[in-house]
């Protein structure tokens, strides 16, 4: 099972990355960032599982950010792979750290809990002008195993870690989902009582996804940032968390490519029309994401993934 | 489930198709595209943004028409035709280092002129320096990215923000105005805590008697002030600073208008200009106004201004304030670049290096005055800045009166020197006669 689900992840890393050989600047930055997007929407699909939705996921966006760009700026580290682990434990551990606190909580509350404190860190960062207030820093491009690219290589080789990191990422969830603590998760999701009665912790569940999304988050948050080459509060801001939100629905839960592809095309509706109706962009998104709620309520992925892990003939909530 | 399918890959094949085609080649060789980037939606679209973008659109077709003024009179740039391309600046500095990608790698723009927001412009000024790619910055207010970096491609047609501090502690020195205590209420975010810093010092150095009483940050996009204008009516100053804008401005001053806070205190607004056209006669009198230029009511008397001023006003039927007035001086500016850079090559249309080597250190008269590229080795503008009074004309309406306007060199700081240090250095070869 493993050996299969890590032989289809490197197959698809190496097409993406020979794609990108012949793909325009514009498109390769655009799936850098829809990747980071991506990762944050597939912590999120992990707390769906557990019947979860977290509106404040930014804050542990925010967080790998921050960790990762501050290493770079001033440690002066500036390995990507390093950066990128970086990234994904300060966001593991910032919702570690937290996790105790919002596991109990379930639906709305949860929900409303988690965006109260990634606001509170908005707040905080906002305030601290040593590391740039409200306008944020910038961040250098990072060096890829002692190679530094230069400007020209810089967009590809981003890329391709992106690639490389969203492959392993989307593995290592396909096999957690798959494996027994993940159905557990899937079994809490639809009836949390049977889960205590048979044995199992719907806390240990939620705290163990919670975890697992803040990791994702910091990843994501952390090739974002040096994506973008600049950090702001406004990673951890309620927008930035309910825009992945949306990326987590349009993909669905059971799939784990689909949050990349739904987080992709959400980049592209979104720039194609802020640059053909700058006056009404958000109206066509809007219309956009209508048409995929009305056609298909359960996501990109129930397209080819309808029948795996066990979604199938669930009813969305 | 087929059915679903079929409508859904229809749906998808569509909308790729339609972004596929719409996003070709589709611009003749003619033509100089300009993407703009600037606020349509958001708190910053109905002061800055959109006027801006108005002032913009009129600017552009006057110039494709060749109606404007001397020496801005040449068809489009030196002959080719403008063709802007219209982005919103909504949505963090994130989704604006990706649009702005997308102008440039995508769209293939000649150039991109926008960003009213600090932290967008600190954003988007690496990625353009990365992409070798011409830019101006033409509103955000903050010192830190000609101060804290060197770039190449990047130039800001606009003074930064300190000088509408020190301009505005220069003119209640210069009417008169006795301040033994002042106070200040500023949003809580970088431009509330810069532009207030700036004021305190510029008054540490021409009132050096007079002391704080007050200071409030209430966060950005409150909108409700009845604590803070409380704590301001009690402790009660000479002077009451504010750098609020927008959609805050405007709530600030109807809730504290029947309170009194006008009549107990000079409040005096440092950017505070575009909030006269919205609140109209509602606009308190006696209150000290700037625009972070000399702008509207403060544009000093020129054929050029009488011009922008008529044209905008027929199009629009309002007056121009800040925003328009610096869009118009980015693209006036622009203008006579790539003509200057089209002498120099024979005509062809400039690249990126050479509209750089004709923008740096030039400089240009815009409707609001002379802009000069002399800060940040040649790539960051001074220019002249006014303040006025708010007072009834003789229809009862409220306009800005004892106006004074400062020249650039007795407002900005020098080139080798970051504003707030020739400010507390006591202002070192300021230039004010």
């Amino acid at each position: 099972m493993s050996a299969r689900v890590f032989t289809i992840a490197a197959l698809g890393a190496l097409a993406l990355i020979a794609l990108g050989l012949v793909a325009p600047d514009w498109l390769l930055f655009t799936v850098t960032k829809a990747i980071g997007f991506g990762l944050v929407a597939l912590g999120i699909v992990a707390l769906m599982r557990g019947g979860l939705v977290s509106f404040g996921q930014g804050l542990y966006y925010c967080a790998g950010a921050y960790v990762s760009g501050l290493i770079s700026n001033r440690l002066e580290v500036t390995d990507v792979a390093i950066l990128l682990f970086a990234g994904a434990l300060a966001g593991g551990l910032a919702a570690a750290a937290i996790s105790p606190l919002i596991s109990r909580y379930r639906g709305i509350f949860f929900a409303m809990l988690t965006m109260a404190l990634s606001m509170v860190l908005y707040g905080v960062l906002a305030k601290v002008t040593a590391i740039g207030g409200s306008d944020g820093f910038n961040v250098a491009s990072p060096s890829f195993f002692g190679w530094t690219p230069g400007v020209a290589k810089a967009d590809y080789a981003l890329f391709a870690a992106a690639v490389v990191a969203a492959a392993l990422a989307a593995a290592l969830c396909r096999l957690y989902f798959d494996s027994g603590p993940g159905l557990i998760a899937l079994a809490s999701r639809e009836n949390e009582l049977r889960v205590e009665y048979l044995g199992a912790s719907v806390f240990t569940v939620t705290q163990r996804n919670v975890i697992v999304a803040g990791a994702l988050a910091g990843l994501g948050g952390a090739l974002n940032g040096f994506a973008l080459g600049h950090i702001d509060p406004y990673f951890s801001y309620w927008t930035t968390s309910g825009e992945v939100v949306f990326i987590a629905i349009l993909g669905g839960y059971a799939s784990v490519i689909a949050v990349f592809g739904a987080a992709l095309i959400t980049e592209l509706v979104r720039s194609f029309s802020g640059q053909y109706f700058p006056e009404s962009w958000q109206l066509s998104l809007g219309l956009f994401l209508l048409v995929v709620i009305v056609f298909l309520p359960r996501g990109f992925g129930s397209l080819w993934a309808g029948r795996r892990g066990g979604g199938a003939r669930e009813e969305p909530k | 489930m087929k059915n679903t399918i079929d409508r859904c890959g229809f749906a998808a094949a569509l909308a790729m198709g339609a972004a596929i085609c719409l996003s070709g080649p589709v611009s003749a060789q003619e033509t100089f595209k300009v993407g703009i980037v600037t606020f349509l939606s958001g708190q910053a679209a109905q002061s800055f943004g959109v006027p801006a973008w108005d002032g913009g659109k009129i600017l552009v077709e006057k110039m494709n028409a060749g109606e404007a003024p001397a020496p801005y009179d040449k068809k489009g740039f030196g002959g080719l035709v403008i063709e802007p391309v219209v982005i919103d600046e909504a949505g963090g500095a994130t989704t604006q280092v990706q649009e702005y990608r997308n102008l440039v790698q995508r769209e293939n723009v000649d150039v991109v002129v926008g960003y009213v927001g600090s932290g967008d412009c600190l954003a988007v000024a690496p990625v353009a320096e990365e992409l070798k790619q011409f830019t101006i910055l033409y509103d955000c207010g903050t010192p830190r990215i000609f101060e804290d970096a060197d770039y190449e491609y990047v130039f800001r047609t606009a003074a930064h923000a300190t000088q509408d501090n020190v301009g505005l502690v220069r003119y209640l020195k210069a009417t008169g105005v006795d301040i033994e205590t002042y106070s200040g209420i500023n949003q809580d975010y970088a431009w509330g805590h810069d532009s207030w810093a700036d004021f305190k010092a510029a008054m540490g150095q021409i009132y050096p008697d007079a002391t704080v009483t007050a200071e409030l940050f209430p966060a950005f996009g409150a909108g409700q002030y009845g604590t803070e204008i409380s704590a301001l009516m009690q402790r009660r100053a000479d002077v009451v600073h504010t750098s609020l804008w927008g959609g805050d401005l405007q709530a600030m001053i109807l809730q504290a208008l029947p309170r009194g806070l006008f009549q107990r205190s000079q409040v005096a607004l440092s950017a505070g200009d575009h909030s006269l056209p919205p609140l109209g006669d509602n606009f308190p009198e006696g209150v000290i106004v700037g625009a972070r230029g000399a702008y509207g009511f403060m544009a000093p008397k020129s054929e050029l201004n009488d011009w922008w001023w008529k044209i905008y006003t027929d199009a629009y039927d309002v007056m121009p304030v800040q925003a328009p007035y610096r869009m118009a001086q980015a693209l006036l500016g622009l203008k006579l670049a790539v003509e200057r850079a089209m002498e120099a090559n024979g005509g062809k249309k400039p690249n990126s290096e050479e509209l750089a080597a004709a923008m740096k250190g030039s400089s240009w008269e815009s409707p609001g005055g002379r802009i000069e590229m002399v800060n940040g080795n040649g790539h960051q503008a001074i220019q002249p800045i006014g303040f006025g009074r708010s007072m009834k004309n003789d229809d009862g309406h409220i306009v800005l009166g004892d106006i004074i306007r400062f020249p650039a060199r007795c407002v900005n700081p020098p080139a080798d020197m970051k504003g707030i240090e020739w400010i507390e250095a006591g202002f070192p070869e300021a230039e004010c006669e």
